[in-house]
């Protein structure tokens, strides 16, 4: 090969689709109402579904009478679980983990309530107007019993028990230790200590959760549309659950409104709907209200945090002990089980940081409420709180600035792969490099100038930093939830090339917003050497790849677009070894690009089109033995998984008067590896950041004594509008990582380091007060709160 | 029952058997098969089952089909079709304006409003005029910056 062959090669090879900021394919039909949403299915002739759930936090199911509902206009069935008990196994949330109590998941309670929301009966009419109107006339005789509405009553001597079987209400608990901490604490020159709450959030997609069994009586068969990031899950438990094999039962995630971890899980609902579908033998269409999909949607965080942390006199951090208690709600969640939030707090609690010597140990409670599940970030963003603070509060105990304690603290470029004291390995990643950027980018020194001059006026002005690691894309050796039985390690393409000449290529990951058409057809473009515009991405559809687990865990770009390049790769050596019959030609000798197989150096070229006649069609072009079916499938395992991290900067200012919080700045320098999309990339991040900042500023799902909801409407749980969001400057370390096409997993590292960076600045504009954040949100009352002890607090010792 | 004889995005649509409490979403998605129009709170809130009526801005899920009769209403899909995306369409995908595009057509009708009524100068214009429309995916970023980009084109068509 001459040099400008090589030269022309390379330039060929040069990856022209990643990295480009390629308008979405999703984008025409979802801007012009032409999006195929759950609820937009039209079925024929489908009946709706309506669900009784319990006002009652605690109780005892003495009695159903659900006569007078049977008889009401539309309705076709009332059932309560004495009518669907041979119709389902319970699924089990299952894990190895030693101290965990798996709780059973059925689709209507069963002999007792357990929070309030939790559904009840089921009434399926001809509208959903009159399943309404008959879950009225529904009559439930509760014998109420104490309810546990906190974790601390969960634990208290003489609790009532939410699962009798259980025998405690303590579903799990874990401890991680690595050297000796107590010492290390002691021989520590500065100790600081906090308790720390990031209260209960809703992820709050804005489509509620919505499912559509669409029954084929020919062939007794379910295809669920279902608003899921999980299909292929999905599809594997109802299977099991309802003996139904997977060719009789289809679980499709179309378009989806989001999800953020809400729609992750498999739900009563989903299994009642195909339970129903079968038995009526009908297509069922069910859509939660808004107050539905809050009070029975997998909720989130709702932890409390006792840690402490030493520092040397230099200000490396020595040592960290926490002590985690999780109100994890009323059930275990299938898959991921109730560990999968509270054991990430502790797993994650040491952070990018080199501390020696670390004790994290975690209980998980029930109590009444929803069970909590994975939300964006799942346990980092408490994590990153707490490790956050502790950071700020040990440099202001030792007078070194913020941004230079985490500088000594992170692992540098030269100690990857690094193993923290909770045992995560973290691979090479820029977590300096994040640092530095984002303080340049946030004109630090500036900054703190602006806010000494602020502070002159007496103005409440802060700035907060927040640097976190975070493991993404992970392999079949690292489960996505702890002991958990199920695969999460791989992923499957498929990628074929028609008759036509078009290629379709099926992933299992399922997209909820986040552009996966868009991304994993630019990976495939250039690594199969296609036309961006002739490669459909499909997915979502358990039909489409033999097994799937789906989106969650920010692993969709490295698995998803993993098993895309290799699944490229071997279909365009297909592709080769065709054309070089039909080119005569070297296989060697021929390159793939934008659609055309070519001779190296020559204009002799075939078109994908014309491969296809050849393969599929011309009987007389290609030697029998050269018709190999264009379709190429590859599983990609990318083993371990690889890091991702980001430093996040917010500049805040305190109102004294209204005590609202105004974001003046904020900055991320993130380390995604290669990017795909910039243009995705940025959203993401933004997006993230939002709810990280709905999360420090406003939401928070308020319970009673009770255990009564009261904050289930959109006017009391408070995400953050646009002015509430400022304008945020996103940088990019694109450090290319060790797993396929050097990706890194981001969908979540907005909502992981924003509350942390977000509570410090708030701290930093408070400490002339001498005030502490030890929760989240920093709501106006909280802060109100806060300023007038600090008040009385200031007063009295005045008058001392 | 009622008759509600409406004109939807220039189409005359007579429907009899409404019932008086069918709520004007519910009427466009399964009497009408308009879709396009989201339904994300029933409460008024979240903005995304936005549609114009008469020319304003209104929650589809606050009104009853009935008050509507003899109106004119416009849903997301009378704007541009998917080969022919009108011009705040256009911004949307051009800035990356929209994720999952949940809230997308209510966002896309409240901009159609303000665009038509406001002059729009400033972001915080733009901020306060989205402030009734919810959108969890974007951080809003790249919604303000489409509206911005869309008003900046209708200034120039109007100068």
């Amino acid at each position: 090969m001459s040099s400008d062959q090589r030269a022309h090669l390379l330039d060929a090879m040069r990856p022209k689709y990643v990295g480009a900021p390629i308008k979405r394919t999703e984008d025409p039909r979802l801007l012009t109402g032409k999006g195929d949403y759950t609820a937009d299915r039209k079925p024929d002739r489908p009946l709706h579904l309506a669900f009784l759930r319990s006002g009652q936090p605690h109780a005892r199911i003495a009695g159903i009478d659900i006569s007078a509902a049977q008889a009401a206009p539309g309705v076709v069935a009332v059932l309560a679980a004495d009518d669907i008990a041979d119709d389902f196994k319970p699924v089990i949330p299952f894990s190895r983990m030693p101290n965990y109590y798996a709780t059973p998941i059925v689709p209507l309670a069963c002999k007792k309530v357990r929070y309030v929301g939790e559904a009840v009966v089921a009434v399926i009419a001809t509208s959903r107007y009159l399943a309404e109107d008959a879950l009225e006339l529904i009559e439930v005789d509760y014998e109420p019993l104490r309810p546990i509405a906190r974790a601390e009553m969960a634990v208290a001597d003489g609790a009532p028990l939410l699962h009798e079987e259980a025998g405690t209400n303590v579903l799990i608990a874990r401890e991680f230790k690595k050297g000796n901490v107590a010492a290390d604490l002691k021989a520590a020159a500065v100790r600081v200590s906090g308790r720390f709450e990031m209260t209960r959030k809703a992820p709050l997609a804005m489509e509620p959760r919505s499912c559509c069994a669409e029954y084929d009586k020919r062939r007794d068969a379910i295809t669920l549309y279902t608003s899921s990031n999980i299909p292929g899950i999905v599809r594997d438990a109802i299977s099991e659950s309802l003996n139904l094999p997977g060719h009789r039962l289809r679980v499709v995630a179309p378009d989806v409104g989001g999800s953020f971890g809400s729609k992750g899980s498999l739900y009563p609902e989903e299994l009642l709907i195909c339970i129903a579908a079968r038995k009526l033998r009908r297509s069922i269409k069910w859509t939660a209200d808004r107050l539905e999909d809050v009070s029975s949607s997998s909720q989130a965080f709702a932890e409390v945090v006792d840690a402490e942390m030493g520092f040397d006199a230099n200000g490396v951090a020595t040592s960290l002990e926490a002590d985690v208690i999780g109100d994890v709600g009323a059930f275990s969640i299938y898959p991921w089980t109730c560990g999968l939030e509270p054991v990430q707090v502790v797993s994650f609690l040491p952070g990018p940081y080199k501390i020696a010597s670390y004790r994290g140990s975690v209980r998980g409670v029930a109590t009444c409420k929803p069970p909590t599940g994975p939300y964006r970030g799942v346990g980092r963003p408490i994590s990153t709180f707490v490790t956050e603070r502790l950071m700020d509060l040990g440099a202001r105990a030792l007078g070194i600035d913020p941004l230079e304690i985490r500088r000594r603290n992170l692992v540098r470029a030269e100690e990857f792969p690094y193993r923290i004291a909770s045992g995560i390995i973290w691979d090479k990643t820029g977590f300096v490099e994040c640092l530095d950027a984002a303080a340049e980018t946030a004109g630090y020194d500036a900054l703190r100038k602006q806010q000494a001059e602020a502070r002159k006026q007496g103005r409440l002005f802060g700035i907060g930093i927040a640097s976190y690691a975070e493991l993404t894309g992970i392999g079949s050796r690292i489960s996505a939830a702890p002991g958990m039985p199920i695969n999460t390690g791989s992923e499957t393409a498929k990628i074929t090339i028609d008759s036509t000449g078009s290629i379709t290529a099926a992933f299992g990951v399922a997209s909820h917003g986040q552009g996966l058409e868009t991304t994993l057809a630019q990976i495939v473009s250039d690594d199969l050497g296609a036309r961006f515009e002739d490669v459909r991405v499909v997915q979502g559809d358990s039909d489409e790849v033999p097994m799937s687990t789906g989106t969650y865990a920010s692993r969709s770009a490295v698995l998803g677009g993993g098993a895309a390049k290799h699944a490229s790769k071997l279909l365009q050596e297909k592709i080769k070894r065709v054309a070089s019959h039909l080119l005569e030609a070297n296989a060697d000798d021929i390159e793939v690009h934008d659609g055309n197989a070519v001779v190296l150096g020559t204009d002799r070229a075939v078109s994908f089109k014309q491969i296809a006649k050849a393969v599929y069609s011309d009987m007389k072009t290609l030697p029998v033995e050269a018709r190999e079916e264009l379709s190429a499938s590859y599983t990609y395992d990318p083993i371990n998984g690889t890091t991702a991290a980001a430093t996040h900067i917010a500049a805040v200012e305190v109102d004294p008067a209204t005590c609202f919080v105004k974001i003046l700045k904020f900055v991320v320098a993130e380390d995604c590896g290669r990017i795909i999309n910039p243009m995705i990339v940025d959203g993401q991040v933004h997006g993230g950041v939002a709810q990280g900042i709905g999360a420090a500023l406003f939401e928070e799902l308020i319970y009673d004594d009770d255990g009564q909801l009261l904050s289930a409407s959109l006017v009391d749980y408070v995400i953050p509008s646009a002015p509430e969001v400022p304008l945020m400057d996103v940088v990019h370390v694109e450090s290319e990582s060790a797993v396929a096409g050097g990706f890194r997993g981001m969908g979540e590292g907005g909502t992981i380091g924003a509350p942390a960076a977000i509570a410090n600045a708030i701290a930093d504009a408070l400490s002339p007060l001498d005030i502490d954040v030890s929760i989240l949100p920093m709501t106006p009352e909280r802060i109100f709160r806060l300023i007038e002890q600090a008040k009385l607090k200031a007063k009295g010792q005045a008058d001392d | 029952m009622a008759n509600v004889s409406v004109t939807v995005n220039g189409e005359v649509y007579d429907v009899s058997d409404v019932e008086p409490r069918l709520l004007l979403s519910d009427f466009l998605r399964d009497r009408l098969g308009l879709t396009g129009t989201h339904v994300g709170c029933e409460h008024g809130v979240c903005g995304a089952c936005t549609v114009l009526v008469n020319g304003d801005s209104v929650r589809s899920c606050l009104l009853l089909a009935v008050q509507t009769h003899g109106a004119e209403i416009t849903t997301v899909e009378g704007l541009g079709s998917p080969d022919q995306l009108n011009v705040l369409q256009a911004q949307f995908r051009e800035h990356h304006g929209l994720q999952c595009g949940f809230c997308t057509p209510g966002m896309l009708m409240t901009g159609e409003d303000l665009l038509r009524k406001y002059p729009l100068a400033t972001d915080e214009d733009i901020r306060e005029g989205l402030s009734g429309n919810l959108c969890r995916c974007t951080g809003y970023q790249n919604i303000v910056a489409a509206i911005r980009s869309a008003a900046a084109l209708r200034r120039e068509e109007k100068p």
